[in-house]
């Protein structure tokens, strides 16, 4: 139950092509996260699998069956809308029984549901309540319960998080999660947070303008992002590009030359790009560090924002921006030079097409 | 307006009124599943479109058509087939004019009375309602106490049917009436006035005014409140004088409220007839007899109706009113750009 | 006392009374007259005795002479106080009038007849309600008839113009589809096309369809009001896409959607619509005088123009039920004013 296959989906508004060849298998009991900035799409995906939009081409399968022509109602998913879209002239309860009353389900067994999902909510002290008189948190608990009381196939959520404040956000989260493993059943989540994604999914989604860019767990876009865009979506903050030129490359090793002169030692497959050629170096501000050895290039800094845990340093290494996040505090002033070492870190090299180079193991 | 949230369903007797209409609708929500399984969601729009749709199609958008038909038929038979093509004669009957000015040249004299009825009615009914319910707005915005109950005051006789305001207007105007009264207690000579030809038309001018400045002054007093207060104060930071704020910032700033009313009234009073068929019957004489009238007795009142001068006469009287709407559309554009800029 | 006053009478400047004070006082007391004055007068003679209101000058509110039964004369006789020469004062009975010496007689003294000046004699009169100008129109005209017709149409028109409008705005701001913006287009030009435009072939179609001299006749043409349909489509668009989405996924049909969903939320619009109808449907008029052409199927506002323009116009009962007619429409405007008035602030409809 909530197996879900979409196979070469395509689908436009009018002259618009919004999706371009989804493929895509997610599995039962399965925490899928759709990321990518918005517009790219992800939203236009959930709501086709819902059955709100009908695929413009191939095909889309739940537990096996070919669903595209089958209406939002008869596929047995349940949805939590970005906005809640809980009916404001509706008590609490009805809201919850709403769905329910319409499967001509016996009244004993709505009671029972809703009791049930109420607990599990904690919403049972708001039920004969409106959801204007409830705060943002509580309509969001009341929208996840009108899914849970429909026993849906998988559960299909809109950036459900993205209305309330940073703070009940974090809570949320980890309910959310919580609620997974209880249910374990299978939820497609949409949001535009790398955060959420990282923290929530099995495995994550990112699009990009219509496509899938990199399907993975969170660790294996964060450690072999499949390319510069996905390399710097996922991460926060964002991962360091730095321009330059293969120099010459070795069996395990190369060099590179950066904008302004530097030359890097980075680790490459051999061959796999010749040398002259353009090439990108990706470095994560975390892997940074402020040493002055071997592999280090001379930088300045720009702005410093102490944060007290860890310090965020703005610098300028000829020309292109760098960002360091580094631990603790520093006594550093706008204007100084400093040097930044990549000695420790994790280079990730780009191809002139944004692709990622797989490095020497 | 927006969608607000409604209280609490409340009382029970409003939830016992609901009872029958649940059970109604309720009760065709089975047949309906079966029609949106057969149509599809989409084909359901066109479901809940066609009620309005069929009864707008046989009753507004059939006989506008067939109007031109009629237009060119004559006789007195009612239903079309009856009746002989005549082609472009009934217009020619209307527009057998020695000279325009002067309906008594005119084959279809009523007809040239009319319109001449009409468009002085129409020229200073128009220009005195938009002074009034401008200044009457004007007032209303300034800081007035208990400003809801003086709109009230001059809204009022808006909703009072025709009829009516023609029976109480009737009532005062009458030989022993209250304006009548009035005069003979300041020593002055009572008068017959709905008896005489130029008293009878300002009474169908007057009266039509009454019975209607109070919408235009509400519209016009919606778009005073949505001025700005802060550019007053800020005109009067720059010293200008109330009278030059007047002309160059509340008169700009409601202008495309004002056009819209002019064009609203402009409508309306082409269409004038209610309350002036109840008040003077377009008496004495012909004196207030204006278009619609002449249509109506045309087409159904009097002993020799002709259907077809009847319908060829509102044709002509359709266009000056798309013409008069257009140009009401193409203002309220100009208005929404300007909004949408803003 | 004196804080009320100067709240009352808050004015432009703080020294003195600018003339624009003035301006905006003249108007709205002048104004208060002119706008109420009319109705009220109607309704103080709506009370007074076709003898009282054939009297010129009038009076404010309703007298009758008063009477006296007098032995000796068949019908009961008006009474006078006279002043008599000498400067005493008694109350007679006239019994006749020649020119303008009456001749009268002492109620207690049947058969003594004084002559009298009219100059010298002015009648004993007290204030009555003819409350009968009310009560004998219901039993002795048609007046049930009218005001049942009256109310028939507009509760009729009114539920289905809510419907069908509410059906076709729903339609039109919550579905895709081909041709909507030209349905749209539709009905807002029928805005052009006023009654008195196609009142002919208007008739002939109703007459074709048997509805002449009938009340469904006077309901039908009515009900698809574009004014409708574009105040409900503008309030639903306001209705978030999502909700319909969510009930979508609730397994709701689509008439579900419309009646549980849709029509609730847009309860305020219809509200507004529901008011707006039933004061036009009361007040119609041309169109139930074209399809009407029994008197026991006229409306209010057709039997009172019907008999407010007999030559022998009893405008005694004619007021009386003037009074009537407005009744419904009056306590439309006392309880729902509000509502009306941001009704036309928001949509310019009327």
């Amino acid at each position: 139950m909530g197996h879900i296959k979409l196979t070469n989906v395509t689908k436009s508004f009018g002259a618009v092509d919004v999706l371009h060849d989804i493929n895509l298998e997610i599995k039962d009991g399965e925490f899928v996260v759709f990321v990518g900035p918005s517009g790219c799409g992800k939203s236009t995906l959930l709501r086709m699998i819902a059955g709100l939009e009908k695929p413009t081409g191939g095909e889309l399968a739940i537990d096996g069956k070919v669903v595209n022509d089958v209406p939002a109602a008869d596929r047995g998913l349940a949805m939590v809308f970005q906005s809640y879209a809980l009916y404001p002239h509706m008590s609490v309860r009805q809201n919850l029984a709403f769905g329910l009353e319409n499967t001509r389900m016996p009244k004993v067994e709505i009671a029972e549901r809703i009791g049930e999902a109420a607990r599990m909510l904690e919403i049972e002290p708001y039920l004969e309540r409106r959801p204007g008189q409830l705060s943002g948190g509580q309509r969001q608990r009341v929208a996840i319960g009108r899914a849970i009381v429909r026993r849906p196939v998988a559960f299909l959520l809109d950036e459900p998080l993205s209305n309330l404040d940073a703070e009940l956000r974090g809570s949320t989260r980890a309910e959310l999660a919580a609620l997974h493993a209880r249910l374990s059943a299978t939820m497609i989540y949409v949001t535009h947070d790398q955060v959420e994604a990282m923290t929530l999914a099995d495995r994550i989604v990112v699009l990009r303008a219509g496509r899938i860019e990199q399907i993975g767990t969170p660790l294996e876009l964060y450690n072999r992002p499949a390319n510069r865009f996905v390399a710097g979506f996922i991460g926060s903050p964002h991962m360091n590009f730095l321009e330059g030129t293969l120099e010459a490359s070795g069996s395990d090793r190369a060099v590179a030359t950066l904008k302004g002169g530097h030359r890097l030692e980075v680790p490459m497959a051999g061959g796999a790009v010749a040398a002259g050629s353009p090439i990108t170096l990706g470095v994560r501000p975390q892997h940074i560090t402020l040493d002055a050895g071997e592999n280090s290039i001379p930088a300045k800094i720009r702005l410093v924002e102490a944060l007290g845990s860890e310090t965020v340093l703005h610098a300028d290494v000829a020309g292109q921006k760098v960002l360091v996040v580094a631990p603790g505090q520093h006594d550093l002033a706008p204007g100084a030079d400093i040097r930044l070492s990549l000695a420790a870190a994790p280079i990730h090299l780009f191809n002139d097409r944004g692709l990622r180079l797989e490095r020497a193991v | 307006m927006k969608a607000n949230v409604p209280r609490r369903s409340g009382s029970g007797l409003g939830e016992a009124a609901m009872v029958p209409v649940r059970l109604v609708m309720g009760a065709v929500d089975a047949p309906l599943r079966w029609v949106q399984r057969r149509l599809g969601i989409g084909g359901m729009a066109t479901f809940f479109l066609l009620p309005n749709m069929l009864i707008f199609g046989i009753f507004v958008l059939l006989p506008f058509f067939i109007n031109f038909a009629y237009s060119m038929t004559g006789g007195t038979a009612l239903f079309l087939p009856d009746r002989t093509f005549v082609g472009t004669e009934q217009y020619a009957r209307l527009f057998d004019c020695v000279n325009y000015a002067d309906p008594n040249s005119c084959t279809e004299d009523t007809f040239w009375t009319a319109v001449g009825n009409t468009a002085w009615f129409v020229l200073l009914q128009v220009s005195l309602m938009i002074l009034f319910s401008l200044v009457t707005a004007l007032i209303l915005n300034r800081d007035l106490m208990a400003r809801s109950f003086w709109r009230a005051v001059f809204f009022f006789p808006v909703l009072l049917s025709p009829v009516v305001v023609g029976l109480i207007w009737k009532w005062i105007l009458q030989r022993q009436g209250l304006l009548n009264f009035g005069l003979y207690s300041l020593g002055l000579e009572p008068h017959t006035w709905l008896n005489d030809r130029n008293w009878s038309f300002a009474a169908t001018v007057g009266v039509s005014i009454w019975a209607h400045m109070g919408f235009y002054t509400l519209i016009l007093l919606a778009g005073l409140q949505a001025i700005p207060k802060d550019l007053y104060e800020a005109a009067e930071m720059d010293g200008t004088r109330p009278a030059r704020a007047f002309w160059r910032i509340t008169l700009p700033l409601l202008m495309p409220n004002l056009l819209v009313v002019v064009v609203l009234v402009l409508i309306r009073a082409v269409q004038i007839f209610d309350e002036v068929y109840v008040l003077t019957g377009g008496g004495p004489g012909t004196s207030t007899l204006y278009l619609t009238q002449y249509i109506y007795e045309t087409g159904f009142a009097t002993q020799l109706r002709n259907p077809g001068l009847a319908a060829a006469a509102s044709i002509l009287m359709g266009v000056v009113l798309v013409i008069l709407t257009l140009v009401q559309l193409g203002l309220g554009r100009k208005g929404e750009n300007k909004g949408a800029r803003k | 006392m004196s804080r009320l006053a100067e709240f009352i009478f808050r004015r432009r400047g703080r020294n003195g009374w600018h003339w624009t004070d003035i301006v905006t006082w003249l108007w709205l007391v002048g104004g208060l007259f002119i706008m109420f004055g009319p109705a009220v007068w109607l309704v103080g003679s709506s009370f007074k005795s076709p003898a009282a209101l054939a009297e010129f000058p009038p009076t404010i509110m309703p007298y009758v002479t008063q009477k006296a039964t007098v032995e000796g004369y068949d019908k009961p006789l008006d009474l006078y106080e006279v002043t008599r020469p000498d400067g005493s004062k008694a109350v007679l009975a006239e019994v006749r009038r020649i020119g303008i010496v009456a001749q009268m007689v002492a109620p207690e003294k049947p058969t003594d007849i004084v002559k009298v000046n009219i100059a010298e004699r002015t009648p004993v009169r007290t204030m009555s309600f003819a409350t009968t100008n009310y009560t004998e129109p219901f039993t002795h005209f048609d007046f049930v008839r009218y005001l049942w017709n009256s109310v028939f149409v507009t509760v009729t028109a009114t539920l289905i113009t809510l419907i069908v409008n509410s059906m076709a705005a729903f339609a039109l701001s919550k579905y895709e589809f081909r041709g909507r913006t030209f349905a749209m287009l539709l009905i807002l030009a029928t805005l052009m096309v006023p009654l008195s435009v196609i009142m002919v072939p208007l008739y002939s179609i109703v007459s074709a369809l048997g509805l002449f001299n009938n009340l469904w006749g006077v309901i039908l043409p009515t009900v698809a009001t574009p004014t409708g349909v574009f105040i409900l489509r503008q309030y639903m668009l306001t209705i978030p896409d999502e909700l319909i989405d969510a009930a979508r996924m609730d397994k709701a049909s689509e008439w579900q959607i419309y009646w549980r969903i849709i029509l609730p939320l847009t309860a305020p619009a219809l509200a507004v619509l529901a008011i707006f109808s039933v004061v036009w449907r009361w007040n119609d008029f041309l169109w139930p005088l074209i399809v009407l052409s029994r008197k026991e199927l006229y409306t209010l506002q057709v039997g009172l123009s019907i008999y407010s323009g007999e030559l022998n116009v009893q405008w005694h009962f004619i007021l009386a039920m003037t009074v009537v007619t407005m009744i419904p429409v009056v306590l439309v405007f006392i309880f729902l004013q509000r509502f009306i008035t941001t009704g036309i602030a928001g949509t310019g409809l009327k």
